[in-house]
């Protein structure tokens, strides 16, 4: 891990934890309603202050915490097309896939590429801890991942110039 | 320090707990029905469910004399189950809310229950005798958001809420011909219903989880969500209080707290366990807390040999196993009351929380 990673997913690690206190509250708008007060946005004083952390311009994440919810929204580093292409491709795969995990949001905020929700109901089946761990592991893995996928793409892109070449030689 | 009894009923949320005055009944709100446990030795068995409402069940109490139940739920209701030799009767109660409704408490008296809602309105409850039905009055003023917490005053008539607008606030309940007249005391001599005693906010505003009278009632401690416990010392109608302690911590925000005596404060919420405050108008400090850590068999005694890295990594694909937390709570701990106490001072308390434990400790 660099050395500015390390106290980057450190902060956000203390920042989730705390933002991660949610309990069950039902909507003050309308009745018989339980919504997720972020998303609903009705009422301004169960919303908590928005929090950025940045590593850099091109890496940050987005906290928004509220009584029953909290909204985790992840910039992922972007330093060319190709790598843009591949964040673009990534988080569509993985956001097509919503249901199968449950804190991922449908669509991502505008000005990043990956959402979750986080509510109270997931809070009370899962440990929270874990669900900070997995938030932490997502953004350890995911810059990881996209060099690896552009590096892999680039030696498929030589090897295809090199055959498709060869008859010209 | 005796080990907690720890009794794990289900792998639900509990949202609240309350025991019977001889502690052989237990009653406990899971999702939209609240179940009664009865003690059987050591443990307790499911022995009665009690169904009428249909949504989430927000609160439970018991009356201690009475036995009778009061519940409320986010479907709006309030439903009073009088003890009968044919199982609970449930009587609805005429809230006039329009949204949640988010606590429940019955007073000393036992003649009355407040209820907390999302309507920005706490409905007094008492029994009219001519209708046959219990009947609400509202206190309404200056409440600008949804109610979180109640608490009762020794006398019956005062009432504390806090609301997620920040602020902890200290009202009149009387009521002619329940109540009778108050002694004039600390939070004013005159207390027609409705009064407002005192409006309290601490520094950083956060939402008010827990509010709490001190066993004599002439001091106010309320918890909110900045992590905070703030202690009020009043000094009489419409004068400045005497005191306001606020005690900041490092810990997560506490959900709940109850007093120990007039200098002890137990609190616990997100952090999964209880601490003590103690203190006094001077100053209030936190003195640590209530659970002895590095228990034997958690973690601590497990022997970490080569040989068992492996093994582990083998059967898990991980060397180290983090899923359970060190303290007897595994998630939020949602509800602290007294369990066992007499004249203010508490021998022990139980908690309950979002883990579906009920934990009973010695203060």
């Amino acid at each position: 891990m660099s050395q500015s990673l390390r106290p980057y997913l450190q902060c956000v690690r203390s920042s989730l934890t705390s933002a991660l206190c949610l309990s069950n509250f039902a909507s003050q708008t309308s009745e018989r309603h339980n919504v997720p007060e972020i998303e609903a946005q009705t009422s301004p004083e169960v919303l908590l202050n928005p929090l950025t952390v940045a590593r850099n311009e091109n890496e940050r994440v987005l906290i928004e915490p509220s009584i029953n919810s909290v909204r985790i929204s992840i910039k992922i580093k972007q330093a060319d097309e190709i790598e843009h292409i591949l964040v673009h491709k990534f988080t569509r795969f993985l956001t097509q896939r919503a249901e199968a995990f449950f804190i991922l949001r449908r669509k991502p905020i505008k000005g990043y590429d990956i959402s979750f929700l986080i509510t109270n109901y997931h809070t009370e089946e899962m440990l929270k801890h874990k669900l900070v761990d997995f938030i932490i592991q997502f953004m350890e893995e995911v810059d990881k991942e996209i060099s690896e996928m552009k590096l892999f793409l680039n030696a498929r892109a030589r090897f295809v110039a090199e055959s498709f070449l060869t008859p010209f030689d | 320090m005796a080990a907690p009894e720890v009794h794990h009923l289900f792998h639900h949320p509990i949202a609240d707990h309350s025991f019977s005055a001889d502690k052989q009944t237990l009653a406990v709100a899971r999702d939209t029905s609240v179940e009664l446990y009865g003690r059987t030795g050591s443990g307790f068995k499911l022995k009665d469910e009690l169904k009428g409402h249909d949504k989430l069940v927000t609160s439970v109490d018991i009356a201690l004399n009475t036995g009778r139940i009061v519940t409320c739920s986010q479907d709006r209701n309030a439903l009073v189950w009088e003890p009968s030799p044919t199982g609970y009767k449930p009587t609805l109660v005429l809230l006039r809310i329009n949204r949640a409704a988010t606590f429940v408490r019955w007073s000393p008296s036992e003649t009355k229950f407040a209820v907390g809602s999302g309507a920005r309105v706490i409905a007094i409850c008492y029994f009219e005798e001519e209708n046959d039905w219990w009947v609400s009055k509202h206190i309404k003023k200056p409440i600008r958001s949804t109610i979180t917490t109640v608490a009762w005053h020794p006398n019956s008539v005062l009432l504390a809420a806090g609301s997620t607008d920040a602020h902890a606030r200290v009202f009149s309940s009387f009521i002619k011909g329940v109540d009778e007249r108050p002694e004039p005391g600390v939070w004013g001599e005159r207390l027609p219903f409705n009064t407002v005693c005192g409006e309290y906010l601490n520094n950083s505003a956060g939402w008010v989880h827990a509010v709490s009278f001190s066993p004599s009632g002439n001091s106010l401690a309320f918890a909110a969500h900045d992590s905070s416990i703030t202690v009020v010392y009043p000094n009489g109608a419409d004068q400045a209080p005497r005191a306001v302690v606020s005690v900041n911590t490092q810990l997560l925000p506490f959900m709940s707290l109850i007093w120990n005596g007039e200098s002890e404060i137990i609190a616990a919420g997100y952090d999964c366990e209880a601490y003590r405050f103690k203190g006094n108008e001077g100053g209030w400090q936190l003195t640590g807390s209530l659970e002895s850590k590095g228990r034997a068999g958690l973690g601590a005694a497990r022997e970490e040999s080569a040989f068992n890295m492996f093994k582990q990594m083998d059967l898990k694909g991980k060397t180290n196993d983090d899923t359970q937390l060190k303290t007897v709570h595994q998630n939020t701990i949602s509800t602290i009351r007294v369990y066992e106490g007499s004249g203010g001072a508490v021998r022990k308390f139980s908690t309950s929380g979002v883990d579906g434990r009920i934990v009973i400790w010695n203060a």
